[in-house]
């Protein structure tokens, strides 16, 4: 295997995929990434330096919408999901 | 003996779009209503939602390029900007990294010295502001009010090229002016609707490399600024000279204690890892689209002051007051078309509206009253309807409630009085009570005659015009 | 014929003729799910009351002559990343085991106001990440044709409904394969549209630039009739396109003489299933029989395809996904010390193995010093991959190969290989890489009785094309099998 992963890149991938993982399944996931890199890396194959990357597959450009209102008041729809809610707001933990 | 070090200051500069909604939704972005209550799926970043961009964002964005001498960017993108926080509801930000809307432009700004210098911008780009979180002081948690989540921003970003508080204050209210001209934003520092964050770093003086910079959040007025800038220049002076690092990091600064903490923490890894979103389709901007916003394009303050001064006999001081506020220049010029004389219409916005501009804390973008109710009340003046204080006191009333001034003048009954029967009635009765003063008067004493002309005044409730008043006093004595 | 056997366009028929009403349709086909879900899964939400409500409102607008559509008053399933008002939306997983959205998938509005009645939502792989519809986090739906065997995905419920006929028809989504792979494999129809053609406002986003919802149907006609329904320019989705050509109808006809048709050597080459390979070759002998011009080519770059798709479709699914936080919706971890604490433990409990998988390679992908080696260089290899398609369109109407390497694999063989099982996607994948539209027909069975799919791609926008040559095939097959039968009676 030509990617070995690191505990840390594990736990980095982690940090900004807000996951955590034991540390069976942390072993189990860095074998994984490894061998779908490897796979990725693939792609070297190919000499691409002259080909744009290409994000949408069709030229629509300029697609806008008027600046008027057009939505109304729909809180009680919106937190009728929440899992906490108070005084009308989504309730979090602290973060101050 | 202690080095010399040069501070070098760059400036990221947010300002809230006066758009009637959102960037991406046709939420409102009103202030003032209930939390939540200006929400949508698009802005609360329910799953299967997906964005539409607002085309006057990226109209008030071209024109704010356009003022700023700026490239404008032909293929523009929008990138996704990754990072959880609760105020950010699908925990990422649609924003421009890779082709911003705007990119080598520049303002000039007055130095100290008086001369003129060149804050570059090296880019402004289009984004998606943030909810409100809040902290809720009973049960130890934060709340989330998406109102805000979607208001749109442009995010000015100058090159490092301020070195002092003074030019950062001269290039923020240099932007400021050029942006409420455009009608783009009212950018309130107070209020938010005009954020910017400081990125400063010291170096020895005539050094020619920077040094590590530090970026600076949470500054709410320009006095805030200033007292940062200070601070954090001494830190980093004191950093280096007892032979510490400056880290790259984000601080936040506390106005009240006068100091900056850093934001980190272990969780907050700052890799956004942006990718062009595939939401949204790219934007070209043909000659036609930037054509015609250059045509819509308003006379910025330069041009408005030399206008000013070849049109109209106003001192040159006048001229840079009511040009430093598009409101206040709109205002003044409004009043003229109406028939004002400039001189008057100049004398009312310098005098009586600075004073109570003043003592109510309003500012100039808050005036509320109207360029024609202004111009009736000159037009009463003129007319010698009222007299000056009365005037003045109808201003007062117009300041605060945009009233119509001949409405409020009759209603209140505060008309000169001119029938004259009633006024030698009046100044015959003063004359009675007062023979001390009129035999001063008749002894030579002209100063006398003001003391009787300020009874009958009096007596009169201040609806008489002073100067019949006097004229009548002499004919009788 | 039991009435649940009817095709979509022909029960729409008899309730217009006045034969049946969509309140006996309905209610025949809760029956069936009644009868046969408990075994085939097929379904995460049955919406009994819903459906019978829909129905009946449905039924008085067509006897009002208010609604006349060809789909009017016909029960449809939904897959379960299909946003439905008022209805639970999981897409299979535990994150969103209680959402209740407000709000309905553009897609779904399109057949509701053509007098559509929900019957519920399908089974899926957990956010449409998977081959096989086993990742859900509310049990395995089983193959119909065998129950031992899985129904492909990430659309498995909804072909395994449309296959069993606990539905008349069903939506799917196809990211990478995932309406054609478990159409294939459950002997039904199924189509991807050219990317932009259907609305992507209320589905669930997994890839966004590779998303696109299609039907699932009994046969070709349903297919083209729902097709045309679905397909719509929406002001919601600025992915949308503006389509004049959407009267796919109009395609059905039994005629493909002058049609070119490729068959690229390297979607018959090595892994591929020999009996599979043989079905396929003897559809392309019946369209060529039929006066298309057949003939094998080299496409290249088909083994780029996986993983370029693997790269771009879980860096976009890492960012999409983060809006399952815990704060807004869906599942909250019932303990925990903080903020990032909170997130961390309500994501990982509530996504699956294989979410977590994706979400972690797209964020790697993504991550400082990476982008330019793994997400732009994905993004340039996808770039040929169109290149390669429009070369080929321009020697050929349309490319026909097989829809997956195998039939139907059983339960349990697939997830312990996760690259093995994307390796499955093969011929589905460079698809919505390059925003074609393709179609899978079944096409024969093995000899353990599981169906085959053919697989036919066509140029963007030529799904006219894709449904004159599977319509020509399926009447085809239709006669001789009715000959067959004529004969040995």
């Amino acid at each position: 295997m030509a990617n070995i992963i690191s505990d840390e890149t594990i736990e980095y991938v982690g940090i900004l995929a807000k996951l955590e993982l034991s540390g069976q399944q942390k072993e189990q996931a860095k074998k994984d990434m490894g061998r779908m890199l490897d796979y990725i890396d693939k792609l070297s194959e190919l000499d691409t330096a002259d080909v744009e990357p290409m994000s949408h597959v069709f030229p629509v450009q300029n697609v806008f919408r008027e600046d008027v209102v057009t939505n109304g008041d729909t809180r009680e729809q919106l937190l009728a999901n929440a899992p906490e809610e108070k005084d009308g707001m989504f309730m979090v933990p602290k973060t101050f | 003996m202690s080095k010399q070090y040069e501070t070098v200051i760059g400036l990221e500069v947010h300002v809230e779009l006066a758009t009637k909604t959102k960037i991406f939704c046709g939420c409102s972005t009103a202030f003032g209503a209930g939390p939540n209550t200006q929400t949508c799926p698009v802005c609360t970043g329910m799953p299967g939602s997906l964005p539409v961009l607002n085309k006057q964002v990226l109209e008030y964005a071209i024109a704010v390029g356009l003022a700023t001498n700026c490239d404008i960017t032909r293929y523009a993108k929008f990138d996704r900007k990754n990072y959880f926080y609760p105020d950010n509801p699908q925990n990422y930000q649609i924003s421009q990294l890779y082709l911003p809307i705007c990119r080598n432009g520049g303002v000039e700004i007055e130095t100290e010295e008086g001369g003129v210098k060149i804050v570059g911008i090296h880019e402004i780009h289009m984004e998606e502001d943030a909810g409100k979180l809040i902290h809720d002081e009973w049960e130890d948690c934060s709340l989330v009010d998406y109102n805000r989540s979607g208001v749109p921003l442009i995010e000015i970003v100058s090159e490092p090229d301020m070195r002092s508080a003074e030019e950062v204050i001269a290039y923020l209210e240099k932007l400021r002016l050029i942006i409420q001209y455009l009608g783009a934003s009212d950018c309130k520092l107070q209020e938010g609707s005009m954020r910017a964050d400081v990125n400063l770093s010291v170096r020895e003086a005539g050094a020619a490399e920077y040094g590590v910079r530090t970026e600076m959040k949470n500054l709410n007025s320009f006095k805030a600024i200033a007292r940062a800038i200070a601070g954090e220049t001494e830190r980093q002076i004191d950093l280096i000279e007892s032979g510490e690092k400056v880290v790259q990091e984000t601080r936040r600064w506390d106005d009240v204690k006068g100091e900056s903490y850093a934001m980190r923490s272990k969780e907050d890894a700052q890799d956004y890892r942006y990718f062009p979103d595939p939401d949204l389709v790219p934007i070209r901007v043909s000659d036609e689209m930037l054509e015609a916003i250059r045509q819509k394009q308003p006379e910025f303050r330069g041009d408005k002051m030399r206008r000013y001064k070849e049109e109209f006999d106003i001192p040159d001081y006048d001229i840079q007051i009511i040009t430093q506020s598009k409101h206040m220049a709109d205002l003044f010029e409004s009043a003229v078309v109406l028939g004002a004389e400039p001189k008057k219409v100049s004398n009312w916005l310098m005098g009586e509206t600075l004073r109570l501009m003043k003592e109510k804390e309003v500012e100039a973008e808050d005036l509320r009253f109207s360029p024609e109710n202004l111009a009736r009340l000159i037009r009463l003046v003129d007319a010698k309807a009222i007299n000056s204080s009365v005037a003045k006191e109808v201003f007062e009333v117009m300041f605060a409630e945009n009233v119509n001034p001949e409405q409020y003048v009759e209603e209140k009954g505060l008309k000169t009085v001119t029938d004259e029967g009633a006024l030698r009635k009046t100044v015959e009765e003063v004359i009675a009570a007062n023979p001390q003063s009129v035999a001063d008067y008749r002894g030579g004493k002209e100063k006398a005659i003001g003391f009787l002309v300020g009874q009958t005044m009096k007596a009169m409730k201040g609806k008489a015009d002073p100067g019949a008043v006097n004229q009548m006093l002499r004919d009788l004595l | 014929m039991s009435i649940t056997e009817m095709t979509a366009a022909s029960l729409a028929v008899a309730i217009r003729e006045g034969k049946t009403t969509a309140v006996e349709a309905a209610e025949a086909m809760l029956a069936r799910i009644e009868e046969k879900d408990k075994e085939l899964n097929c379904y995460v939400t049955v919406d009994k009351e819903g459906a019978l409500r829909q129905a009946a409102k449905v039924q008085e607008k067509i006897e009002k002559g208010e609604l006349t559509g060809p789909l009017a008053g016909v029960p449809v399933a939904l897959k379960d990343n299909l946003c439905t008002a008022g209805l639970l939306t999981t897409c299979a997983s535990r994150i969103l085991y209680n959402f209740v959205p407000t709000y309905t998938a553009e897609a779904v509005i399109n057949l509701q106001k053509a007098g559509a009645v929900i019957l519920g939502k399908t089974n899926m792989d957990e956010f449409a990440m998977g081959s096989t519809t086993e990742t859900s986090a509310y049990g395995v739906t089983r193959n119909p044709h065998n129950t031992d065997h899985v129904p492909g995905g990430s659309s498995g419920g909804s072909a395994a409904a449309v296959a069993a006929g606990e539905c008349f028809y069903a939506l799917g989504s196809d990211t990478g394969g995932s309406i054609r792979q478990p159409a294939s494999y459950c002997g039904v129809v199924g189509m991807k549209p050219t990317y932009g053609t259907v609305s992507r406002y209320g589905l669930v986003a997994y890839g966004s630039s590779l998303d696109q919802i299609g039907p699932l149907t009994k046969d070709v006609r349903d297919c083209a009739v729902v097709l045309e329904t679905l397909a719509s320019h929406d002001d919601k989705d600025s992915t949308s396109l503006v389509r004049e050509d959407t009267d796919f109808t109009s395609a059905l006809v039994e005629d493909v003489k002058g049609l070119r048709i490729g068959i690229p050597n390297d979607y018959l080459g090595e892994g591929l299933d020999e009996e599979v390979k043989a079905a396929v070759l003897k559809a392309a002998g019946v369209l060529e029989e039929k006066g298309a011009a057949v003939e094998r080519f080299d496409l290249s770059l088909v083994e780029y395809a996986i993983p370029a798709y693997y790269t771009i479709a879980a860096a976009e699914a890492s960012s999409n996904l983060e809006r399952f936080d815990g704060i807004k919706y869906g599942y909250r971890t019932k303990e925990y010390a903080g903020l990032h604490n909170m997130y961390k433990k309500s994501r990982s409990e509530g996504f699956g193995e294989e979410v977590k998988r994706r979400i972690m390679l797209g964020s790697f992908v993504l991550s400082s010093g990476y982008y330019d080696a793994y997400y732009l260089k994905a993004l340039r290899v996808k770039a040929l991959i169109k290149k390669a398609f429009d070369e080929a369109f321009a020697k050929y109407d349309m490319i026909l190969g097989p829809v997956a390497p195998t039939t139907a694999p059983k339960l349990g063989e697939s997830l312990a290989d996760p690259l093995k099982m994307y390796l499955g996607d093969i011929y589905t994948i460079a698809v919505n890489l390059a925003g074609l539209p393709g179609i899978s027909v079944p096409c024969g069975q093995d000899s353990k009785g599981l169906p085959i799919g053919m697989q036919l791609i066509g140029d963007c926008f030529q799904e006219k094309k894709l449904l004159r040559a599977a319509y020509t095939y399926e009447q085809y097959e239709k006669n001789s099998r009715n000959a067959d039968i004529h004969r040995m009676g």
